[in-house]
């Protein structure tokens, strides 16, 4: 089954760059949403339950780790995979990230590997075609 | 501990990083000067971002508006003949990634630092100003026979140690 993909950052490069490299990793990758904030990201994934959550943190209104707090703390949502994918790269936000329950952390810049072998543990491959 | 250097490695290696990893570019190695006091006037591009804790400041990126496009298009693979907002987020978030990674190697020795969201700029003869009378480490590169250029001021807040906002800059056009 396709996983559909939340993407939270406030650049729409880096979302417009996520969203190439989710097609690319040969994951089972549905629809693809995006957010350009935490309160955005709340109000996206209300329209549209998702099976992952890849966030930032650095962003205006409500910052990645608000939002994975959030996001753990909500019956509805404490199950869906976050990853962290910032130039935060520090050992106190990666702590706290951990802390907060997040699935994984990759700093910017990345690879295409780097997400795509982040994101193999949690989603399904592809089916061949 | 030399500082300066320090800096100065950092910014040099995040920044040939982030040119290979997110647009496939090899740079070549830039010249590095300290500049003091208010630079004189720009033209093109100019992205700012700003660094708080115990010691503030401020990391810059300038570009050509050339620049700025290529770096838009190899980001994002696609043609950016104009600068326009998908242009200007592009050297935002390159910006976002050199100065943090900086930020995060100098966390080792500083302590813990705050990164603000990027603001850039797009125009012709403006200046700018960062707030006090700081040292700006800058490195000069020469890519595709233009100057870009990368610089960072950072100084220790000994009035307020637990300050939290980044060095204010001024921009007069």
């Amino acid at each position: 089954m396709d996983s559909d993909v939340l993407v939270v950052d406030d650049s729409a490069a880096i979302r417009k760059i996520l969203q190439r490299v989710l097609r690319q990793t040969g994951l089972a990758i549905g629809a693809i949403h995006e957010a350009g904030d935490g309160v955005e990201a709340l109000s996206v994934i209300e329209q549209h339950p998702v099976n992952l959550v890849l966030t930032d943190i650095n962003m205006p209104k409500m910052d990645g780790l608000q939002l994975l707090a959030s996001l753990k703390g909500s019956a509805q949502w404490q199950k869906v995979p976050v990853v962290m994918i910032t130039t935060e790269g520090g050992e106190l936000k990666v702590s706290e990230a951990v802390r907060l329950g997040a699935a994984g952390y990759v700093r910017k810049p990345f690879t295409a590997d780097q997400i795509k072998e982040k994101l193999a543990g949690i989603l399904a491959p592809a089916l061949p075609l | 501990m030399n500082l300066e250097k320090l800096i100065t490695d950092s910014m040099c290696t995040a920044t040939l990083n982030v040119f290979s990893t997110m647009l496939g570019q090899e740079l070549p190695p830039g010249e590095v000067a300290l500049e003091t006091g208010s630079p004189g006037p720009n033209d093109g591009v100019a992205s700012f971002i700003g660094i708080a804790g115990t010691w503030a400041g401020t990391g810059s990126v300038n570009c050509s508006p050339n620049q700025a496009c290529r770096i838009c298009s190899q980001m994002l693979m696609v043609e950016a003949s104009a600068v326009d907002a998908d242009v200007l987020d592009a050297v935002a978030e390159l910006t976002n990634m050199i100065i943090g990674s900086v930020k995060t190697d100098l966390e080792q020795h500083l302590g813990p630092l705050g990164l603000s969201i990027p603001t850039v700029v797009y125009g012709r003869n403006f200046r700018t100003k960062s707030a006090g009378q700081h040292e700006w480490i800058v490195i000069n590169y020469l890519w595709d026979q233009e100057p870009f250029t990368v610089k960072l001021c950072l100084a220790p807040q000994e009035r307020n140690p637990h300050a939290t906002q980044a060095h204010s800059y001024a921009i007069e056009v």
